[in-house]
């Protein structure tokens, strides 16, 4: 047989998820010297993964990124199966069987618990669920959010606590032309809410937004960002870490919210947004329904850059309906693949997986999200991939290991065999430009298909 | 809305950023990078990487710098583009001290 990785004998690739991940592993293979063949898996008819249904409707120049992912996909060595469950609809045994290696990018699909009591009450969801909902994902079409109360609470202070305060804040005339999902502007249109609060456990120095991200709150159209002046008062140690030079976008966050505790409010804006800093939630109270937060005062102990919150004793109660927590994410297991479960990600040495004694496991590698834990954005899935797939094709001697494999004609028979309806690009293409053409007499860049069966009566 | 290169890139060239672009919109000549306004998608990845602070985004560009929006947009369609790490340029490290880094 021919030399794994040429022309007569492609190295063939199986890569477990849609997202970004699993495209800049694409693109690196594509890229590389070694004659490759990817088969992309991904378990909804639509690929993506969060850029689709995580970053906000409102931020449509990130979805740009999108275009590149699509000249990936125009390569001839490219093919997507979407709508296939790994792990349900086809084993990761099977496809170690038809392909030579099998990278996994399914990314952190679940939220980290806060380990409060009364956490599962009714009223108090995650950012994901929410997240998903408003972008449209299949999997969160029909949750509800009880929109009608006051006030509302979001715990954590990062990139999608911003998303999801921010979504919360805006009125319908900000995001009717968006590609936010029509039932969830219905829902939005409907909201009573008026009172947001974003609570952090450290101060305004330690805050994980992007100071983009945070100049937003500034700028909107019904609401005020409200910080309180004395939040604002920072202990040497926390002054310290701002002084530092590299420690910017800290310094520019902490100058954004001074400049919130400075505003006077207006009072002819209907909604206020507060960010609250040095507190942590310790119990939720209620019936069968949130009614009241329980919030504990926090204090920094630790040198600058390591310090940690501890609580205080001191309690503040919030009175409320709805929380959402945002405080990290964590990966799903797929049976087959090892998993860590403390940290929720994959076992691995900078790609190549390993099992729980760090012991690689031969053909799986794995990348983005679920390799590294739920940090960094888009890009630094780029560098992420980039690693693995140099990792993958350093062993393609090992992973030759005479056997002709065939790819993804084996997944294909696999699936009609089980009658699942699987999606190639193209179908792809075609749900896309309904999406598109729907959207338009609304004013939006696309109306998305929240059913999978709307999105498969498309191509039928 | 633009993101582009500045003056501190000049002969440092240390390319820490476009290891995080995900659309590889960087570019370079022998002196520095830039940024091609067409192709970037302003996620701002790249602004916490640069050893020398260099990149700034839409309404945080310095006055004194906003003439480097027009230098990034003439040069970088017609240079090659930056897609991984090089080595920065000889004198990089001096120059970054110079800058106060």
């Amino acid at each position: 047989m021919a030399t794994l990785g040429t022309e007569e004998n492609p190295l063939l690739v199986a890569i477990v998820g849609s997202g970004p991940s699993g495209f800049y592993a694409a693109e690196a293979l594509i890229k590389s010297d070694v004659s490759t063949k990817i088969d992309m898996l991904e378990r909804l008819p639509s690929p993506y993964g969060l850029v689709r249904s995580g970053v906000a409707p409102d931020h449509p120049k990130l979805k740009q990124v999108i275009n590149l992912y699509q000249k990936t996909a125009g390569s001839p060595d490219f093919n997507l199966i979407a709508n296939v469950n790994v792990g349900t609809d086809i084993s990761i045994e099977e496809l170690c069987q038809s392909h030579h290696a099998v990278i996994m990018t399914s990314g952190a699909e679940t939220d980290r618990k806060l380990g409060v009591p009364g956490e599962d009450l009714q009223g108090s969801y995650t950012a994901t669920e929410f997240v998903g909902w408003y972008n449209g994902h299949p999997d969160y079409r029909n949750r509800e959010f009880d929109l009608s109360h006051d006030v509302a609470v979001i715990i954590g202070q990062g990139n999608v606590a911003a998303d999801v305060s921010r979504i919360l804040s805006k009125t319908v005339d900000e995001l009717k032309h968006t590609d936010i999902a029509q039932h969830a502007l219905d829902a939005l249109a409907e909201s009573k809410i008026k009172e947001i609060h974003v609570i952090g456990r450290r101060g305004p120095a330690q805050a994980k937004f992007t100071p983009k991200e945070l100049r937003e709150f500034g700028e909107l159209s019904d609401c005020n960002s409200i910080v309180r002046e004395e939040d604002m008062l920072l202990n040497p140690e926390s002054e310290a870490e701002l002084l530092e030079k590299s420690n910017i976008a800290s310094k520019k966050i902490y100058d954004q919210f001074c400049e919130f505790s400075k505003r006077e409010a207006d009072a002819t804006k209907s909604k206020n947004c507060y960010f609250d800093f040095l507190m942590g939630p310790k119990e939720l109270i209620g019936d069968t329904k949130l009614e009241k937060v329980i919030l504990e005062k926090n204090k920094l102990s630790g040198d600058a850059f390591k310090q940690s919150a501890r609580g205080t004793g001191e309690i503040v109660e919030l009175e409320t309906g709805i929380l959402f927590r945002s405080i990290g994410y964590r990966g799903v297991p797929v049976t087959g693949v090892p998993f860590h479960d403390a940290w929720g990600t994959i076992p691995n040495e900078k790609g190549r997986v390993t099992d729980n004694d760090g012991n690689i496991v031969p053909k799986l590698y794995t990348s983005g999200w679920i390799k590294r834990g739920p940090s960094g954005i888009i890009g630094t899935n780029r560098a992420c991939s980039v690693e693995t797939v140099q990792c993958l094709l350093g062993d393609l001697e090992k992973l030759d290991d005479g056997v002709s494999k065939s790819g993804a004609e084996t997944i294909y028979s696999i699936l009609d065999y089980k009658n699942i309806r699987h999606i190639s690009f193209d179908d792809w293409k075609k749900i896309d430009t309904k999406e598109i053409e729907v959207g338009e007499p609304k004013g939006k860049p696309r109306e998305k298909f929240t059913y999978v069966d709307e999105m498969l009566s498309v191509i039928e | 809305m633009t993101t582009i290169v500045t003056e501190n890139c000049k002969n440092c060239r240390f390319t820490d950023c476009v290891t995080v672009c995900p659309v590889a919109c960087f570019h370079y000549d022998d002196e520095m990078l830039y940024i091609d306004p067409d192709t970037c998608i302003d996620c701002s990845a790249c602004i916490p990487e640069c050893p020398v602070q260099a990149i700034f985004e839409g309404d945080d560009i310095p006055e004194d710098q906003e003439s480097w929006i027009e230098v990034n947009a003439e040069k970088a369609p017609d240079l090659p583009v930056c897609e991984e790490q090089m080595d920065p340029l000889p004198g990089a490290e001096e120059r970054k001290a110079e800058l106060g880094f």
